[in-house]
This record gives C-alpha cells, structure tokens and sequence, in this order.
C-alpha cells in the first residue's frame, strides 16, 4: 500500500552555498569528538608504555613500536631488557587496561540504553556478583590452577557473569508483563543479593583465602599477559560489534517499548540481544581484572555529556574514552605507590568520582 | 484503496473487559472521530488497532487481517500517536521526526538521504524548522505534540490513528494541524482515525463519528446523526446546545446549567463597588 505522503514534489534541492557549507560544518564537527578519543587513547597507551619503575626512551619505544608494524623496519637501539620490559610486561598491560575499560564502557552504555537508564551499570544484573561466587569458589575449593590452558579463575568468574545474568534475566523475563525493565532490575536486585550472600558465606568458611579472594574482587590487571589476550580478544571483538551495530534500535527504544512497537522495532528482542553481548563484554573484562567498578557509569555519562544523547555516538565513544581512562587508572594504580601498586578499582573509585563531579558541572554551564 | 475495518473487537486490561465488541469502518480517505467520555475506551480502541494490546475479534486493512502481518510491515501501514507519548530525554526534533523512518531500515541499517528528506519535509510542513535542532524534552506541549505528529507522518503510512492530536495545541496550530492531516486526508487518501475531545473540532473534520460509551458502541454515523443534544447530555452528562452551521455540519455549544445562569444572576454583580462606597 505505498502512498506517497509529503514528497510530491522532489525534495528541496535548497541553495548549495551556505546550506553545503553548513553540512560540511555538521560532518566535521560531528567527526571531532571521534578524533578527540582516539588521540586521547593513543595518547594514553603511550604514556601507559613509557610509565614504570624502569626507565624506557621516549624515542626508542615510539621506534620500536614503528618496527612493530608491517613492512617497517627500524632500529630502535633499546636494550635487551629494555626491549622485554615493553613487550611483554607493560604493552600487553596496557591493552589489557585498553580492552577491559573499551569493553566495561561500552557495556555500560548498552545496559543504560536498555534500561533507558543512565544510572544502570554494567553489573546491574547479577554479573559482578556471579562471578565474584565463581572467583571465590575456585579460590576456595579448587586445587587445580586452570583447566586446558585457561586459568580456573578467571573461567569460573566468567561462568559465574554469564550464569547470575541469566538467572535474572529469566527471572525477570518471565515475572514481568508490560515494559519488561522494571522487573528486570528487581530480578537483578534479587540475584546480585542471593548470590553475593552465598560468596560471602563461602568466604567466611575459607577465611584463609581472604586475602586471594579479596585481591581479586578489587582488581587487578597484572595478570594480563599476552596469552589471556589473545583468549578474550574473540569475545570482547564479538560483543563489542555487536554492540556498536545496535546504536540506531536503541535510539528507537528511547520512546519506549509501546511506541518501539508503533514503529516496527520489537523491543524486547533488541534488550535480550543488547543484554546478551553488554553482559558478554562484561563478563570478559571481569574474567581477567576482576571486579573494575565506576566505568561502566561514568564513562558512558561523560560522552554523553559530550556527543549527546544518541547512542549511535555514545557507543564508539565509550569504547574510547573508556580503554583511555583505564589506561590513566593504571599508571596512578602502579605508580601512586611505587614501588607497590594499588588496587585498579580503588583508582577507578579515586579518580573517577571526582572527574565526574567535575564532568558534570563542567557541562552544566553550556547547558547540556 | 485502504479501508479500515473493525468487526467485533474485544479488548482486556488487566483481566477486565474495557470494549465489550466494537464494529466500525473507515473507508479509504475516509475520517472517523472516535467520541465519548473519559474512561470510555477511545484509547484503548487505537491502542489495540495500532497492534498494541491483545484483541478478539477483527481488525483489516483493505481486507487484510492487521494480526497477521510482521511489524515492519504493521508499521509501514498505519502510524500512531499515542495520547501520552514518550519523551525521550536527550534528542533533537529531527533525530525523533527521523525515528518515523525505522520501519523502511533494515535491522543494522541507518537512515540514508531519502529517510533525511522525508523527516526534513514533514518538518517543514509541521512548522517545526526552527525547532528542528531543539531537544524534544525541551519543547512546550503543544510544540511536542506536533513533533510527536511530525514522527507519525515521517512514516508514510496510509492509515493515521491519532490519540487526541490536538489537545495541547493553540487556536491556530490546532487548525493548522487538522487541516494539514485533512488535505493529506484528501490528497493522498490518507485513512485517518482520531480521537477528539472537541465535539465541535470533531463534527467540522469528521466525516463520520463513533460515539464509544462505556466499552460500546453507543452511536455511529455522520455528525448530524451522532451529534444531538440528548445524547450528549445522556452520555457526557453536559448541556449543550446544537446547532447547524452554514456547511450542514452540526456546532456544539456548551451551555450552563440553566439554574446555574439563575443562581448567577441573583448575585448583584456590582458588589465590589458597593463596598467601596460603604469604605
Ligand atoms: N493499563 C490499564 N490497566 C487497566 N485498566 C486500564 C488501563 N488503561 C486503561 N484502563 C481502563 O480502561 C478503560 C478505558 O480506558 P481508555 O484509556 O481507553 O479511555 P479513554 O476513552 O481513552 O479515556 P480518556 O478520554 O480519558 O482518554 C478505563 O476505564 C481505564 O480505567
Ligand atoms: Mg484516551
């Protein structure tokens, strides 16, 4: 049944001049905040691979790290030592604190569209607190250290995510009727709690592992080596595509399930699939850091502060500015204290609040 | 070419009967205003037309069961607007007239240049321009119920449900926007259902009405036939006054209640003065 609505005529070509002029000024500056991130990122991945207890040049890393890419060959004259400290302690660190804070940002973007909620975080669903019960278990109970090659800890606390999502998410599906959000987060409410009351318990049994399972719940991206790398990178790829392809339906479900409808979109299949791969990313970066708290809010808040409310920009911004402030977290982490190191999601707490307070008032004057 | 049908329609909320079997019909190009009191069920009728709520009973376009197709294509045909809309909190006009446009996007797709056109034409048409790159959480009312208009029409569909379209609207704007959904009425053969609380705005635009009282069907019709003093006062428990006007079409008045007028007139309207003299 095509009518032809409005578009009788061809539509308005309008003046080239000043209304061309005006696009090319909406492109570009639609463009910036993307070039802002990355250099922010770079820049910060940069500093994360000069920062440390032993001293790298400046210009040898920035040569070595040309010689990395294909078809360049360049002597970068860094020592030995020199050259193994950057390799394969602090670069595979670096992306570690890269994909850990891309992948919780993001998720937290996905989950805040889904709930229609900036406050939602990423472990809103029973996530942290499903794999905090799996760290804690294998802590407590296992005697092998991985199974097939995979550390048992970071697997049981990527099980644990996945199954406390889950668990909520079937509860909450089911039990709600209308717009399935409100139930959803009760069920997550319920869920996080049970489980983090059953952790709690297997703690206190096992009051000689304390101080593992404490360690591990506050984070940490020291563990990331070049091997657990390239084991999440199909994980955090797949989810945070996913993620990223979905940015338009979530714009759609900003008017809410009914008009989501209206307008052909079935929201609750878009929420169960923006939930699977948020909780899926999520899952990932708690696998191998543990339970890195604050940027699944703040960093989706300060883009959106930044790019607006549309999630087809609040996404890729997250992914971002995300790797780029937990890159900063970590050298604080590792350097505040030298030659000890703090706790990630100590830092992440420390710094990230007050950026927020900052981030708002800041944004508040231009009225955003 | 897309006449609505409705035969029988049986609509529950929360396990409670709210229309008890409601037939009604708009031919193609045709408009229906759907009447009554609060609590009626006019909402709940658009809603479950629209696809919205759970139905028994029969709803077609152009002879094809609405039930029956993908939502894309449900979406494609008829455009609704609810009577409380959704604001989303962070959006300019143009991206929310441009979410119209979704059920012509693929799943992944994004809005190409045609999507643009569209949702720029119908903002032009809706005098929205100079709003276009406002937030639409911050608009005033009436400048979001035309918004909220302008998404509806961005969809391109030959079937129009509008829930009270125009209740926030000045004078002028709700003119302007009636006119523009009738020439478009008129012009595209467009199928327009509506919802108006106005009796006197539903008789000038409507072709034929439904008067919906208490889940029922109560009167349906032209508004001459709909539109008489009695039922007024029986259904809507108003006084009103009915007259024809120069085009054939029945103006309602309101008028107040005879003993109230007497009351009134008992009281000396120049009181105030009285007082001051006495000062
Ligand atoms: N979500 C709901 N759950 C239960 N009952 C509902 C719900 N929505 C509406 N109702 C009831 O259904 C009946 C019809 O409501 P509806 O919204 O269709 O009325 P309406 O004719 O549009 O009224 P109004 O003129 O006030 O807009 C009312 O009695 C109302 O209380
Ligand atoms: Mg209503």
């Amino acid at each position: 049944m095509p009518t032809r609505l409005l578009p009788r005529r061809a539509p308005a070509p309008g003046p080239d001049g000043p209304r061309g002029a005006d696009r090319d000024a909406r492109r570009s500056a639609r463009f910036l905040p993307y070039a802002v991130g990355t250099v922010l990122l770079l820049g910060s991945v940069l500093a994360g691979l000069l920062v440390g207890a032993a001293d790298l040049p400046v210009r040898g890393v920035l040569l070595a790290l040309l010689d990395e890419l294909p078809f360049v060959h360049v002597d970068h004259g860094l020592t030995p030592v020199q050259y193994s400290v950057l390799m394969e302690i602090r670069m595979p660190r670096v992306l570690g604190a890269v994909l850990v804070g891309s992948l919780l940002a993001v998720a937290g973007a996905g989950y805040q569209g889904v709930f229609r909620n900036p406050m939602a975080d990423p472990y809103l669903l029973g996530a942290a607190s499903g794999a905090g019960l799996g760290a804690t278990l294998v802590i407590a109970y296992s005697s092998a250290d991985s199974v097939g090659g995979v550390g048992i800890v970071p697997l049981a606390a990527f099980v644990g995510a996945i199954a406390g999502v889950m668990l909520a998410y079937a509860l909450g599906a089911t039990a709600g009727r209308a717009d399935g959000t409100a139930t959803l987060v009760l069920a997550g409410v319920a869920v996080s709690a049970f489980l983090a009351a059953v952790q709690t318990f297997v703690q206190q049994a096992n009051v000689d592992e304390l101080r593992r399972i404490y360690a591990w719940i506050l984070g940490s991206l020291s563990s990331i080596g070049w091997d657990e790398l390239a084991l999440v990178a199909p994980y955090a790829a797949v989810s945070t595509l996913v993620l990223l392809l979905h940015g338009r339906l979530l714009d759609v479900m900003t008017v809410g399930d009914e008009e989501a409808a209206v307008l052909g979109v079935n929201a609750a299949r878009v929420r169960f699939v923006v939930l699977l791969a948020a909780s899926l990313a999520t899952a990932t970066a708690v696998a191998v850091s543990g339970l890195i708290g604050f940027i699944g809010i703040v960093v989706p808040h300060a883009v959106r502060r930044l790019v607006g409310g549309s999630y087809r920009r609040i996404l890729p911004m997250s992914v971002l500015l995300g790797g780029a402030f937990l890159v900063v977290a970590d050298i604080i982490a590792r350097t505040a204290t030298a030659p000890g190191e703090l706790p990630i999601g100590v830092v992440t707490a420390f710094v990230g609040a007050p950026f927020f307070v900052i981030v708002l008032r800041a944004t508040r004057q231009v009225g955003l | 070419m897309t006449d609505l049908k409705v035969t029988g329609l049986r609509v529950a909320r929360q396990r409670c009967e709210v229309l008890h079997g409601v037939d009604a019909e708009v031919r193609a190009g045709g408009w229906l205003a759907v009447i009554g009191p609060n609590g009626a069920g006019k909402s709940t009728l658009l809603k479950a037309v629209a696809g919205l709520l759970p139905y028994t009973g029969e709803v077609t376009v152009d002879g094809v069961r609405l039930r029956d197709l993908p939502a894309r294509e449900l979406a494609r045909t008829l455009a609704y607007t609810p009577q409380n809309p959704v604001v989303p909190p962070q959006m300019p006009v143009r991206e929310y007239v441009l979410l119209g446009r979704t059920p012509y996007l693929g799943y992944l797709a994004l809005p190409g240049r045609r999507d643009r056109a569209v949702a720029d034409q119908v903002i032009e048409r809706l005098d929205l321009t100079a709003l276009a790159t406002r937030d639409v959480g911050t608009l005033s009312g009436g400048e979001r119920q035309r918004v909220v208009l302008a998404r509806a029409l961005a969809q391109q569909a030959p079937v129009l449900l509008l829930d009270e379209p125009t209740t926030a609207l000045d004078l002028g704007h709700q003119q302007q926007v009636l006119e523009l959904v009738d020439r478009l009425r008129r012009d595209d053969g467009l199928t327009v259902v509506t919802t108006l609380h106005d009796l006197g705005v539903a008789a000038q635009y409507a072709e034929r009405m439904l008067l919906l009282v208490n889940g029922e069907a109560a009167a349906s019709g032209t508004a001459a036939e709909v539109l008489t003093p009695a039922g007024i006062a029986a259904h809507y428990n108003a006084h009103v006054e009915v007259t024809t006007g120069p085009d054939g079409r029945p103006r309602v008045h309101l008028i107040r209640p005879a003993q109230v007028r007497a009351e009134q007139a008992e009281v000396p309207t120049g009181g105030s003065a009285r007082h001051d003299a006495d000062a």
